[in-house]
């Protein structure tokens, strides 16, 4: 149920927002984070936004997922 | 990473001793399998699954109103689709939809507020458990629909919260635990500093961590050095995600539309102070006073489920005479094997035999 990876929000309208992961969108609510902006990252559970990425917390996840598939 | 799994290992010898930790979270459990970290544990280092799959410590009584609900004329009960398979009493959702009732699953609360709107003829009931995850988005359904007259919309409130659940566990004196991997989701809503009272109380260091199997190995490693250091306190591994005061937005939204009760978990019984319930303002989007006259009896467990115990640590599912004979995913009998995040269907997928775990 939750999307432990980042979403980029590419549009936004009123409490909605459209997020894409790796190519697929969908729409979010993005109510529950404070001021959220097209091009930002955020984690999404259950259709909701419960937290903005900073762009050093999507790097981090990136070096780890390139170094899980280093290892495989 | 492979430095990491060194590190633990010579943390494990140091230590000397069997050591327990708790995975509270059914996400954890899963992720634990799936990225093989069991195997790479040292031998005295084991994992527990603890009570954090939501649909898992919902009881009986919950699914038989919400069925009885479903039952009504001119309703429609809205869920996540965890919670249709899971056996009531003496029905589940599956078998009364199969039967007429109207039951949606969603993938957003949000969806059935919609529906709700667009279908002013059709009381929509939406079915709210889980965590403090979920909580904040059913809240925002709540406000959403008093804020706009969506009057036959409501919520069966069965949510829960998880660090009094923790703190329940260590009082109930079952479990001789070393240690708390705290769920990652759920303390982007409530923040790190949210498990202080249960470090202190049970003495136990909690280390809040993510998902991925990075995120894990560090989580351990953190946990098995405050071990070996004798230290128990609340850090965070999850910091990408996770804030000390969590997302205060959500957690003002949960305090604006709920308030605490008392609330009774699968074979845990009550934990004072672990639920919530929905304010007396929004009462006309509380399905429990929509629905006041419809009573059930009390919920009984299938016989020979053992989840209320698999879920408190103190049996794994391979002490369960049913488990992978009558009880399996596509026939479950106890909620822990129905869920995607249950301790019987994690076991079930990954570790069926009892030797697959070591
Ligand atoms: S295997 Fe099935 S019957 Fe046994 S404890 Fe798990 S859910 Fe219950």
């Amino acid at each position: 149920m939750c999307l432990a990876v980042p979403a980029k929000i590419v549009a936004i309208e009123a409490d909605t927002a459209t997020i894409d992961v790796d190519g697929v969108r969908r729409p979010v609510n993005v109510s529950l984070v404070r001021d959220p902006k097209v091009g930002e990252y955020v984690i999404v559970h259950a259709g909701f936004a419960i937290q903005k990425w900073s762009e050093s917390d999507v790097d981090e996840w990136r070096k780890i997922q390139e170094e899980m598939h280093s290892l495989e | 990473m492979r430095k990491r799994v060194g590190a633990i290992r010579a943390l494990g010898r140091k230590i000397g001793r069997p050591v327990k930790l708790m995975e509270v979270c059914g996400t954890h459990t899963m992720a634990a399998f799936r990225s093989g970290l069991r195997h790479l544990l040292p031998e005295n280092v084991s994992l527990l699954s603890g009570p954090g799959c939501p649909v898992c410590v919902t009881p009986n009584e919950y699914l038989d109103r919400a069925i009885a609900i479903a039952e009504q004329s001119d309703t429609m009960v809205a869920t996540f689709g965890d919670m249709v398979r899971v056996p009531g009493t003496r029905e589940s959702l599956e078998t009364v939809r199969a039967g007429g009732a109207r039951i949606h699953v969603v993938y957003s609360p949000a969806e059935a507020v919609v529906f709700a709107r667009e279908n002013p003829g059709t009381r929509v009931v939406f079915l709210g458990v889980g965590f403090e995850t979920t909580t904040p988005a059913i809240a925002w359904t709540i406000k959403e629909a008093a804020g706009n007259q969506v009057d036959n919309y409501s919520v069966l409130c069965g949510h829960k919260t998880i660090p009094r659940a923790m703190s329940a566990l260590c009082a109930a004196g079952e479990l001789d635990l070393d240690g708390f991997i705290c769920p990652g989701h759920v303390s982007i809503v409530i923040g790190a500093d949210a498990y202080g009272p249960v470090c202190r109380e049970c003495g136990l260091p909690c280390v809040v961590t993510g998902f991925e199997a990075a995120d894990m190995l560090q989580g351990v490693e953190m946990l098995l050095r405050q071990i070996a250091e004798n230290r128990s306190e609340v850090e965070n591994q999850y910091t990408r995600c996770v804030r000390d005061k969590g997302n205060t937005t959500a957690l003002g939204l949960i305090e604006e539309v709920f308030e605490q009760c008392d609330a009774s978990w699968r074979g845990i019984g009550v934990i004072p102070g672990s639920g919530l319930k929905i304010r007396g303002c929004f009462a006309a989007h509380d399905a429990d006073r929509v629905f006041e006259k419809i009573s059930v009896p009390p919920g009984r467990e299938r016989s020979g489920c053992i989840c209320g115990q698999v879920m408190r640590g103190i049996k794994t599912p391979h002490d369960c005479a049913l488990f992978g004979k009558a009880c399996t995913p596509s026939q479950p009998v106890g909620a822990c094997m129905v869920s995607s995040e249950g301790t019987c269907a994690a076991y079930y997928k990954y570790a069926r035999k009892n030797g697959d775990m070591e």
